[in-house]
């Protein structure tokens, strides 16, 4: 895919660029999805007891769908704030590891950019920028790219998450809607499998899973991370390059 | 816990968003990742996806599912042929859910 080359001309609002709506554009692709799971979410932290002003504040604030789904119990059941608290820093340890992708593209720019950007990085902007854009490093069409995608994931999580909200008795959670949400994944799972080193990571990663499901807190899906990037590591170590000889054996 | 401790857990929540997520963002000073590490994060989002997948089309409770009676089993197939035919996730999701809805109202999987 052609990369757009941008003339340095006058300054665009952000929201005005073009890639700002192609970043919209690739993330509304799984937004259905998203939108799904924000709906059961808002559900179950109604359901959950928390008073309606503070699932509202929850929702609006924590912006972090698992994290949220794990303190919920929790703070239902009456647990000490820093078991709550640590609970939600285990679920989100995967948001570290990518902070670290995240890195090489925006460390240039100021504090508390970086700050502003980093709080509305949910999975799927990293996982959607990345296939965007595969070279760590900064280009001027990142910005808006990435808040399109902020923009419009933001909205298909924030609305429908407050509506399960308010309406949790008349929306049914038996019909099992949430798994909208797993298919928008794999979706999304199937168009990042680009060779074969990507397939056996991935297919590593879903053993890793399963195998470590009964970990706590979410923990098995940083061991997937984990043996997918060092099994895809192993790989790129190993395997002869035939296409593409790349100058890494310096 | 009272309404302003639940609150007070709720905003401490919203600050471990920003910092997990913006973590390695944030020094100003350089920080050199190995070269090791930078190429291998290539692999961490696609793994991440799996991760949360694979546990939620074959897990029921944390069980390996024992039965072909499942709805989500259809679902995936019918939604991985659709991504495969069309490569477009909208309809991924639309045929998956059509046919996961189907089952489960219609059949009672």
């Amino acid at each position: 895919m052609a990369r757009m080359s941008l003339v340095e001309s006058a300054p665009l609002p952000l929201w005005r660029h073009p890639e700002f709506t192609r970043g919209a554009r690739e993330m509304s692709g799984v937004s259905l999805g998203i939108a799904a799971w924000a709906l059961v979410t808002g559900v179950a932290m109604a359901k959950s007891g928390l008073p309606l002003p503070l699932a509202l504040l929850m929702s609006l604030i924590v912006f972090a769908g698992s994290a949220q789904l794990a303190a919920l119990p929790l703070i239902a059941g009456g647990a000490p704030i820093w078991v709550v608290w640590a609970t939600a820093l285990c679920v989100n340890l995967r948001f570290i590891i990518f902070s670290a992708g995240w890195r090489p593209y925006f460390a240039h720019l100021r504090f508390w950019q970086r700050l502003r950007m980093g709080y509305f990085t949910a999975d799927l902007n990293y996982v959607i920028f990345m296939r965007r854009f595969p070279e760590p490093r900064p280009a001027p069409e990142q910005l808006p790219y990435f808040w399109g995608g902020v923009v419009t994931n933001w909205s298909a999580w924030q609305l429908p998450s407050l509506a399960g909200i308010l309406l949790a008795d008349r929306i049914p959670t038996s019909w099992g809607l949430g798994f909208a949400g797993t298919l928008a994944l794999l979706g999304l799972m199937y168009s990042l499998v680009a060779d074969r080193a990507t397939l056996v990571a991935a297919a590593v990663a879903g053993c890793a899973a399963v195998a470590a499901y009964a970990l706590p807190l979410k923990l098995n899906i940083v061991v997937a991370i984990a043996a997918a990037v060092a099994i895809g590591l192993l790989i790129d170590h190993t395997t002869p390059r035939r296409v593409a000889p790349e100058d890494d054996l310096t | 816990m009272t309404p302003t401790e639940a609150a007070i857990t709720i905003v401490g929540l919203a600050l471990l968003t920003v910092v997990t997520r913006a973590f390695f963002l944030l020094p100003d000073r350089d920080l050199p990742l190995p070269a090791w590490l930078q190429q291998g994060l290539r692999y961490a989002p696609l793994a991440a996806l799996v991760a949360v997948v694979a546990p939620e089309v074959v897990l029921t409770q944390g069980q390996l599912i024992t039965t072909w009676h499942d709805a989500r089993l259809p679902a995936v197939v019918v939604a991985s042929a659709y991504y495969f035919w069309r490569r477009g996730i909208l309809g991924t999701i639309v045929s998956g859910t059509v046919v996961l809805l189907l089952l489960r109202l219609g059949f009672g999987w």
